[in-house]
């Protein structure tokens, strides 16, 4: 059975295309894609003119499974992707257990291809339960499909245990993935450090709590050669130094959510706890270097964080509610805000969600070539919505961008040729 | 063969470690070596080499094999050997390094065998005695009788050690056997592959003059010879390694892993081995591949040849004066 999609904007970044077209799609691969392309499928859509664009992988999403399935489980994170054009969600491990086992990895790996409706790649615990102390086997976890290794939202305090995480990943050229926060330096902190954080009367975290540990991860990757990459990076003083990494050759590479490229610290205003994330929202001086970050291409990569978490865990005290946001179903929406309000190439900005994690993390996708799986989102990128978290497929609706005028809305996605999702 | 015959042939008064030593000292000491390895075939193994010489065996670090073969190759040349281990000797009461060496150099011996947990330990001690010293094992710096008995125990089996390819596997990083090896084998022309995680390989490695490898497969290929280390506890559950399964399962020799190498490559161990760590007991028992037992047999002869050709350099008459060198 093959399916034409004709009258397309063909958007890949990997291919350099962007194009009225005909995406051809034969035994889920993709068969044939350009401007000279005839539907000649014995079912053909007409995409009048709407985009069509490589599924997104998003390379930090947390799920509650196994552990917390109140919060989120694969099955209902799969369906919030779907509906934001996410093909790929990579799963960090901090759940309960920590996934920093092969017979885990293998676990989740199962549980997704039973429950979720797209693919579902994990990262493994750097160290053994993401405690900082001893590491994990990183040989048999990729042999069981780790697609690389991080503590998810702690940091690997301890420089000695960093530097041998690094020299032993070089053995297999492995990706090391850092939550860049000194926990010494955050101490109490909940919010950016500012003068805001001292009106509310809420401890800060210092952009140097994040500084300092890229600074010192970076020596560690000068001296063991090893793939670095940050998960979310937040202020401009990160975006500078990664930058000058980069300039002096150094295998490294970051991400930043969509978020902390829509929202800064004046979200949090009122306590509102759904803008508590890690690393925190910073200075709008902040967010205009990441967004001029991602466009020169100093970020490799833009991630939903997505964080479920449940009323209970949010309707606290500021400095007692837990951290992060949903987000996966709003990523795409969140990127294009940067082609709509700040000009950012819609090229580079789709790269960082498609071609560029996918080379990352060794992954087969990102990009639409002939014969590549058919991965791909439909999109009617100037389609104006307003968030409304309720309305949010995730099990948990801690949405930060709540509210919110957005603009590029997911029509269709399909996984594989197959469309597990249309509006 | 007898000791005036070789007297002065090999010229140096201890034997601290390979480096320093050329291809003649090497090929000199193998030579003799192969005359002690017939000898100890024989009923009668007994020379008077060493009569009248007093031998020291000094251990700072536990050790059976290398003790035992040292004391045995000092009885059979015919000198009186003690055995001094650290759990009995006055260091543990807080006497230093070098006050031990002055007190032993006080009784008079003719050789002193010194293991030390400590690098350069057993040339500092070299320093302040006037008998001859021979390293048994400093640190993670050299182990040079090791390196001499698997370069005999390879060139008795396959005739040569010139262009052979040898593989050292496992934990280089803390391993004075490798860091020995390593010179032996590429003064005499061998080709040495160092295999290991990142984690177990030292800064530098590649400048030693080895092949550097992480993996397996890669580094075994075209290897007449492959030589696996000990791994110690200590290095396991997370330090530099993970666990002993990922370890066994990426760098353990096993059948399958030894197909890498040559058809017929043989395998070698410095004892003590963990089975099921770094070698599977398939493999380091199978008569035809493995070279295990034969380096124990080795090492007896060896070390009576070391112990042989450094006595030959001994004054014959010490004349009482019994300071130390640079005192």
């Amino acid at each position: 059975m093959s399916l034409a999609f004709s009258n397309a904007r063909l958007l890949d970044p990997a291919n350099g295309l962007d194009e009225i077209g005909t995406l051809i799609v034969e035994k889920g691969k993709v068969a044939a894609i350009g401007k000279s392309v005839k539907a000649t499928a014995k079912k053909n859509i007409d995409c009048k003119g709407m985009a069509i664009l490589p599924g997104l992988i998003d390379m930090q999403v947390f799920t509650g499974e196994p552990g917390e399935e109140y919060r989120e489980t694969l099955e209902t994170a799969s369906r919030a992707a779907a509906a934001g054009g996410v093909t790929t969600m990579i799963t960090m491990p901090n759940t309960n257990p920590v996934i920093d086992d092969a017979a885990l990895v293998d676990f989740i790996s199962r549980r997704a291809r039973d429950t979720a409706i797209v693919r579902v790649h994990p990262m493994a615990a750097l160290t053994k339960g993401c405690a900082g102390k001893s590491m994990t086997e990183f040989g048999l976890l990729r042999e069981a499909g780790a697609v690389a290794f991080t503590d998810g939202d702690r940091a690997v305090m301890n420089a000695l245990t960093m530097r041998r995480a690094l020299s032993y990943a070089g053995t297999f050229d492995a990706l090391i993935v850092q939550h860049a926060m000194d926990q010494d330096l955050q101490s109490a902190g909940v919010m950016h450090e500012s003068e805001l954080a001292t009106r509310l009367g809420l401890a800060g975290i210092p952009v140097a709590a994040e500084t300092t540990m890229i600074d010192r991860d970076l020596r560690l990757v000068e001296l063991t050669g090893a793939r670095y990459h940050i998960a979310q990076i937040s202020s401009a003083e990160s975006v500078a130094a990664v930058r000058a990494a980069k300039q002096r050759g150094l295998p490294v590479s970051c991400g930043v959510s969509a978020t902390h490229l829509m929202l800064n610290q004046n979200d949090v205003e009122n306590y509102r706890t759904f803008a508590k994330l890690s690393p925190p929202l910073r200075c709008e001086d902040d967010r205009l270097a990441l967004i001029a970050g991602v466009a020169d291409g100093t970020i490799d990569v833009v991630v939903s964080g997505h964080n479920p978490q449940n009323e209970e865990a949010k309707r606290q005290p500021f400095a007692q509610a837990a951290y992060g946001s949903v987000g996966v179903e709003t990523l795409l929406a969140g990127l294009l805000s940067l082609h709509h309000a700040d000009g950012v190439a819609l090229e580079t900005l789709l790269a960082c969600v498609t071609a560029r994690p996918a080379q990352l993390l060794g992954l087969e996708g990102g990009a639409l070539s002939v014969g590549a799986r058919a991965d791909f989102a439909l999109a009617d990128l100037d389609a104006p919505w307003v968030v409304d978290a309720d309305a949010l497929r995730s099990k948990s609706q801690n949405a930060a961008i709540d509210k919110r005028k957005v603009q590029g809305q997911v029509l269709a996605c399909y996984v594989g040729g197959k469309a597990v999702f249309e509006l | 063969m007898t000791a005036s015959s070789t007297q002065g042939a090999f010229a140096h008064r201890d034997l601290l470690g390979i480096e320093g030593l050329s291809v003649s000292d090497i090929t000199y000491l193998l030579d003799l070596s192969d005359t002690y390895v017939d000898q100890n075939r024989q009923i009668d193994k007994k020379t008077s080499v060493l009569r009248g010489r007093t031998q020291i065996n000094l251990f700072f670090e536990s050790s059976t094999r290398t003790q035992s073969s040292f004391e045995l190759a000092g009885k059979r040349l015919g000198a009186d050997v003690m055995n001094m281990a650290v759990t009995t000797s006055a260091v543990n009461k807080g006497e230093t390094l070098l006050d031990t060496a002055v007190t032993l150099n006080a009784m008079n011996p003719d050789l002193l065998v010194v293991r030390h947990g400590d690098s350069g330990a057993v040339e500092l001690l070299s320093q302040k005695v006037s008998c001859a010293v021979l390293n048994a094992g400093d640190g993670a710096h050299e182990h040079p009788t090791q390196a001499l008995l698997d370069a005999l125990t390879i060139r008795r089996r396959l005739g040569r050690l010139q262009g052979l390819r040898v593989a050292i596997c496992g934990d280089i990083t803390h391993s004075r056997v490798a860091r020995s090896n390593i010179l032996l084998l590429n003064a005499m022309g061998a080709q040495v592959h160092l295999i290991g995680p990142q984690t177990l390989l030292p800064v530098g490695a590649q400048q030693l003059g080895a092949g550097v490898f992480n993996d397996m497969r890669a580094g075994l290929e075209g290897c007449d010879i492959v030589m696996m280390l000990r791994i110690q506890n200590e290095r396991m559950e997370g330090a530099l390694i993970p666990s002993v399964r990922e370890y066994y399962r990426l760098y353990g020799l096993d059948r399958e892993k030894l197909a890498y190498a040559k058809p017929d490559a043989l395998v070698m161990h410095p004892g003590p081995m963990n089975r099921g760590v770094e070698i599977d007991s398939a493999v380091a028992d199978d008569p035809e591949r493995s070279l295990i037992r034969d380096q124990v047999e080795m090492g007896v002869a060896v070390r009576m040849a070391v112990l042989e050709a450094l006595a030959a350099n001994l004054p014959n008459n010490l004349g009482g004066d019994n300071l130390g060198k640079d005192a």
